[in-house]
């Protein structure tokens, strides 16, 4: 702990590598290890008691680990209740992980929120949500949204300034600095997504999670805020995890792909190989239910089955009762993410050469 | 003869600062059998469209002019009884959300059979038998026992069968589905789709299908209709709209949809936003946005014009343009 205290002395942004970093034997400004969430959904206590109800845990996101190097999107696939978001909370630092952490260019960030630093290291790490409706306040107009990280963080603090640098921030999602007087009702959907990005940047940061940031929007418009999303990357050397259930939208921005099932990691892989070769079945699957455009009439085989209960997952792999080519090994034990063929999957069949 | 024939539709919405008109002289028709897509972005009017059709138009909404036939008959113009007798028995309607398109209070059986004897001269012994019938055919499994349970002990892609089932119950000429999958997963909603295609196919029942998802558009419609701004800007058959659309406003949606089939570094933006409803540009509601826009999109509304295999209302595609842009040919 005490490699990471002079880190942070010396100030986060000149450290590149750290006593952390060197231990995970990685230099990825991101570094998710065995991150983990549990919630506790028993019923109350009263209701526990008089009706012997045990204790009830919901294992959001059960150990997941992943790299991001600079300048790069992890994009995180996978269907509700699959534990994406939560991975996202984690990763900002709105849920404190039951396992495991975060380690963010040589920090342990967990361990740094809790401390005097968390101010610094948490202008470094912003997020920018779903709903543009319900993330920006609505009797605020935008120069105090986006002013108000530039305020809290002490970044700027004469009036001014702020009004010319809240200029400057909606100049670079393509609003006007006129717009700093309205209010969020007076923007469409898309524009009010280009708010909350400008909200976001407005600390400097480097990496920032994106959870669903085009979900509500019409497709012409989830055009407009992508693009704007892939200019800024290539500008400020931004590093993004990016959520989203839609898969094209993540083949179109990503550079690797992690797709999530149950709370956990079954295949995490270069974008290219991921859409080109998908191994295990689940992400083979989804690709497969992908309404596609260009092939009207195509027969497909949807996979039979629901995402099981999350309360109650299988035993085994998680994907077992929907698998096509699961077996008494699969129904039993839980295959581990292991590195095949220059990806990572979990999947018993894959590792017997079955599939 | 056309199952449904929609003439010159017009929804309007009075209001204190003046009418605001949401559907603007909609015409299209579908054939029994058919699948016909309906999309748009939000607010071009395509759940209206659906609405004014089932007739339940939220008020101060009303059909300003136009005609609604069914089977040749006018239904837009029924009283709000006639039309309940119409909803269920001859257009059965599919919403979003399965879970508020059931009633949480009763089982699902109960709502089964209580619009099966509403609708068909059937004992309630034999009402429960369809129900169960139904359950089985929309892909519930153990349907003689779930019949008894509550929507909420089903998932919600299980939901969404029993919705269809109970769209289905009065065995309905055309069902109106209005973003049937758009709650749903994506291999929730592939299993629905096919669902919806192979049940109403194996009926006859004629499908309107309403979504913002090109890609359900392309899997399950043989026509399809494109709409903005409360009109319809180009309709035609599902391979022809998608592969060579003729309106420019199809050609931008189409570009700007990211697309599993092939990679680019830029997707194609469309500028600008949908006009709000006070503010629709005279002409083409377009043309502000539109790339090919000349002179006289700004001061005629264009009507649906023969545009190869499919109709666009855009002026480039009239055959008796006088002063024709360059390019405009292409």
């Amino acid at each position: 702990m005490t490699a990471i205290a002079t880190d942070m002395a010396a100030g986060p942004r000149t450290t590149s590598v750290s006593a952390t970093a060197a231990d995970t034997g990685s230099t990825a400004l991101v570094q998710a290890r065995d991150l983990a969430k549990t919630f506790d959904v028993s019923a109350p206590w009263l209701n526990r008691v008089l009706e012997r109800k045990p204790r009830q845990l919901l294992h959001a996101v059960d150990g997941v680990s992943f790299d991001i190097e600079k300048g790069q999107t992890l994009a995180l696939v996978g269907e509700s209740g699959c534990g994406k978001s939560t991975v996202a909370r984690l990763l900002v630092g709105l849920y404190e992980p039951t396992r495991g952490d975060l380690v963010f260019d040589g920090l342990e960030a967990h361990k740094v929120f809790k401390t005097g630093e968390a101010r610094k290291l948490r202008r470094r790490i912003q997020m920018i949500f779903q709903d543009p409706y319900a993330s920006l306040n609505p009797r605020w107009k935008v120069e105090d949204i986006v002013g108000e990280p530039l305020k809290e963080h002490g970044i700027v603090t004469e009036a001014a300034a702020l009004k010319e640098r809240v200029g400057q921030l909606l100049q670079s999602v393509g609003l006007s600095p006129l717009d700093m007087v309205k209010y969020p009702h007076q923007f469409s959907g898309g524009q009010r997504q280009r708010i909350s990005i400008a909200r976001a940047l407005a600390t400097e940061p480097e990496f920032l999670v994106c959870d669903e940031p085009t979900s509500a929007l019409d497709v012409s418009v989830q055009a407009q805020v992508l693009n704007i999303m892939k200019d800024l990357q290539r500008k400020q050397g931004l590093t993004y995890l990016f959520i989203s259930h839609n898969l094209a939208v993540v083949r179109h921005v990503s550079d690797q792909v992690g797709v999530m099932y149950l709370g956990r990691l079954v295949e995490l892989a270069g974008k290219h190989q991921l859409f080109g070769n998908p191994r295990h079945p689940y992400t083979r699957m989804l690709l497969d239910a992908i309404p596609k455009m260009h092939d009207t009439g195509r027969a497909r085989t949807p996979v039979q089955g629901e995402v099981p209960n999350p309360l109650n997952p299988p035993s085994g792999c998680a994907f077992n009762p929907r698998c096509p080519h699961a077996n008494e090994r699969c129904r039993t034990e839980r295959p581990a993410l292991l590195t095949i063929a220059g990806i990572k999957v979990a999947c018993h069949a894959v590792e017997e050469g079955r599939i | 003869m056309s199952l449904l024939e929609v003439n010159n539709l017009v929804v309007e919405f009075p209001g204190r600062r003046g009418t605001l008109r949401a559907l603007d002289d909609i015409s299209f028709s579908i054939a029994p059998g058919e699948v016909l897509g309906v999309v748009g972005e939000s607010g071009a009017g395509k759940s209206l469209t659906g609405a004014s059709i089932i007739g339940l138009l939220e008020p101060p909404g009303r059909v300003a002019s136009g005609q609604i036939l069914l089977e040749g008959q006018r239904i837009d113009n029924l009283s709000a009884d006639q039309m309940r007798h119409i909803r269920g028995r001859k257009i059965g309607a599919i919403f979003q959300d399965p879970l508020t398109s059931l009633n949480p209070l009763y089982t699902v059986g109960r709502q089964l059979t209580e619009t099966i004897l509403a609708h068909l001269p059937v004992d309630a012994a034999e009402a429960r038998r369809r129900a169960i019938r139904l359950l089985e055919d929309t892909g519930i499994p153990a349907a003689a026992e779930r019949i008894d349970h509550f929507p909420h002990q089903f998932s919600g892609g299980m939901r969404q069968r029993v919705v269809i089932a109970l769209a289905l119950a009065a065995e309905p000429k055309l069902i109106v589905a209005d973003e049937p999958t758009t709650a749903l997963d994506v291999s929730i909603q592939a299993q629905i789709i096919q669902l919806l295609k192979r049940i109403c196919h194996e009926r006859g029942a004629a499908v309107m299908l309403i979504t913002h998802d090109m890609g359900v558009i392309a899997e399950t419609c043989d026509r399809v209709a494109v709409m903005y701004a409360g009109r319809i800007a180009e309709i035609g058959p599902v391979h022809e709209v998608i592969n060579t659309p003729a309106h420019p406003y199809t050609m931008g949606l189409m570009a700007s949809i990211p697309d599993m089939d092939s990679e680019r570094e830029r997707l194609n933006q469309i500028d600008g936003a949908m006009p709000r409803l006070n503010a629709i540009p005279t002409g083409c509601p377009y043309n502000p946005r539109c790339p090919r826009a000349f002179d006289r999109c700004t001061r005629e509304r264009p009507e649906l014009l023969e545009a190869g295999a499919t109709r666009a209302a855009c002026w480039l595609h009239d055959a008796h343009q006088s002063t024709q842009p360059a390019g405009a040919t292409a």
